[in-house]
């Protein structure tokens, strides 16, 4: 075959290689990387169903019994991963229903501003805690939300109320946490259905203007369904994350006094795998929240799809 | 432009009110804390200290400038930042350029690689075995490559090349210019507001990033200056911090560590507000595009 073709001059495929080979050259960086940091790794997923030994490759650990479910019957009858999977459901919902609202009613609130300059500046303001790493965020709230020299139980003990332990109690830890994640984010997020308001035909507006509606009619029957797309695709998400968890912000607030509603699934894959070298059963874990997130994700789209709304895809 | 009437003028106003409110409660944290590492010990433990500093001094931040662990930890960070940033964006680039080429073979597939990632992740453990069977454990590097090409970012990288006109390509194509040319001398050019966004988001990510450092990596010397912070708030190791420094009085204490918790923060409030908008644009680049 490329013998006749030397005949003839250079195949077509040689032809396509001198002329792009340099994109391909390009390429191999990020492929080598993707590769390598992000599918060797799921080789290794197989240990979830294995019995991990330092020795051995995954492919010759031997498999685990119970036709290799022991490490997630062995999580599943464990206590400690019962709690940490029911404290991320329950957080990550709490997250949903406080913290997905606020953003979209900033987004309503700041598109009413008139004035430009001032606008600009609260964004910048509202922006700045998503820049602030969650160990700050703890810092600042350790100074602020601290028992009796904090600011705020400053302030409470000043109207002739009790100080209340923000950080060491459960319910009120609960709440700290929720309250920072809004604080940190709202701004952030809200920029995305900025973005989407802009997008919105102004003629609508001017159209109901001259039918008489008001400020709060617009907002509802132009702005909200003009963002609702959006609104969705970003629910399907955060509804694909409700067994998901960072790291950095449950494992920066929490402390040993909350820990029996601050140990969410991540940190409790830290301390039993990295920390306990629980390998296989760690790795079990990870593999549950994975398959969990996208089926959670393929329903949400699926669900809304039905309802008539356009979806991830 | 059309006449406001009374009650809509006084409506703007309550929606400016409403934001001043809002602004505030994401600054007051910020203020008491500047308040606070300014202030006196005999203020902080008598609470006396709200949002302006009481008997100022610079103590605290001059025991945090002074102590060589701090100022280590904060150009060895400095250093991690730059670096990751200017690699992150290397291999971004050179990831997103080849991709927006319809006619390149196998793009699909890299496509669809790519995709595979946002859906599923191995998860924590299979990577920290990869990062060991790697050897990259207690090396400053595990703080470089793991992260160093975000598929998000990638993503709205492309939508902006995707935005540049073809027409500037072909032509450039055709007067004979190679694809490393056109991607240094027209794509990398135009591209400044994206570039200077994902810089921003990259470095940030760096600077800010503290778990890949717990797990990785042991040595306290090549802790980055979060997980050095992290441990200063939680007291790990307060015994020997205790002695280092000095912690004689509990006041001072807390005015030393908010002092830390600022010194660490400074340098992203410093650079933040100017490449504001840019990453503005950025944002909505990849939000419109998705």
């Amino acid at each position: 075959m490329s013998g006749a073709n030397k005949k003839h001059g250079p195949s077509r495929f040689e032809v396509y290689l001198s002329k792009y080979w340099q994109l391909y050259v390009l390429l191999f960086l990020p492929v080598l990387y993707l590769i390598v940091f992000k599918y060797i790794p799921m080789i290794y997923v197989q240990i979830a169903f294995k019995k991990y030994s330092i020795i051995q490759s995954v492919w010759e650990m031997p498999w685990a019994k119970n036709h290799g479910m022991q490490y997630f019957i062995q999580a599943f009858s464990n206590p400690d991963f019962r709690r940490a999977l029911r404290n991320t459901v329950c957080l990550n919902l709490l997250d949903l229903v406080v913290g997905f609202p606020i953003p979209i009613i900033f987004a309503l609130i700041l598109n009413e501003i008139v004035f430009t300059k001032f606008k600009k500046v609260v964004q910048t303001i509202t922006y700045m805690p998503h820049f602030l790493s969650w160990v700050i965020i703890y810092g600042l709230a350790l100074q602020l939300f601290a028992p009796s020299t904090g600011l705020i139980n400053m302030l409470i003990t000043a109207l002739g109320g009790e100080t209340v332990p923000f950080l060491n109690d459960t319910t009120h830890w609960v709440w700290t946490y929720i309250f920072l994640g809004v604080w940190q984010s709202f701004g952030w997020n809200s920029i995305v259905y900025l973005a989407a308001i802009a997008g919105i035909n102004s003629e609508l507006y001017e159209a109901a203007s001259v039918d008489g509606a008001g400020r709060f009619q617009k907002m509802w029957h132009i702005t909200l369904p003009g963002i609702k797309p959006t609104i969705v695709i970003l629910l399907i998400m955060a509804i694909g994350n409700i067994v998901g968890s960072g790291f950095d912000r449950p494992f920066a607030l929490q402390n040993n006094l909350v820990m029996s509603w601050a140990e969410v699934l991540s940190t409790y894959v830290y301390r039993y795998g990295i920390k306990g070298l629980q390998f296989s059963l760690t790795t079990a874990v990870g593999l549950f929240q994975s398959v969990v997130g996208v089926i959670f994700l393929l329903t949400a789209n699926t669900l809304s799809r039905k309802l008539g709304e356009r979806g991830l895809w | 432009m059309k006449v406001k009437s009374t009650t809509a003028k006084i409506g703007d106003w309550i929606f400016v009110i409403l934001c001043v409110l809002i602004s505030l409660i994401c600054v007051i944290p910020m203020i008491n804390l500047l308040a606070r590492s300014l202030s006196g010990t005999d203020y902080l433990v008598r609470h006396e200290v709200y949002l302006l500093p009481k008997g100022l001094n610079f103590e605290a931040y001059k025991t945090v400038l002074s102590d060589p662990k701090y100022i280590r930890a904060f150009f060895y960070t400095v250093a991690l930042t730059i670096v990751s940033t200017l690699v992150s964006l290397f291999m971004t680039t050179i990831c997103a350029y080849p991709l927006i080429f319809p006619q390149l073979k196998g793009r699909n597939f890299v496509n669809v690689m790519i995709t595979i990632t946002m859906f599923f992740n191995a998860g924590t453990i299979p990577n920290y075995l990869l990062i060991q069977k790697l050897g990259m454990l207690d090396h400053p590097i595990v703080l470089v490559l793991p992260y160093c090409l975000s598929v998000y970012n990638m993503i709205i990288m492309r939508s902006f090349f995707y935005g540049i006109p073809d027409s500037l390509r072909e032509s450039a194509e055709i007067d004979g210019a190679t694809f490393f040319r056109i991607l240094w001398s027209i794509y990398v050019p135009l591209s400044k507001p994206v570039m200077a966004t994902l810089a921003l988001f990259y470095a940030v990510g760096r600077w800010n990033g503290y778990s890949d450092a717990l797990m990785y990596v042991k040595k306290s010397e090549y802790y980055p200056l979060q997980l050095l912070l992290y441990n200063i708030l939680n007291n790990i190791n307060s015994v020997e911090v205790a002695t280092q420094e000095g912690f004689s009085t509990p006041g001072l204490s807390e005015s030393l560590k908010a002092a830390i918790v600022m010194f660490s923060t400074i340098p992203i409030l410093c650079i933040y507000p100017f490449l504001q908008k840019y990453f503005i644009h950025g944002v909505m680049v990849g939000a419109v595009k998705e």
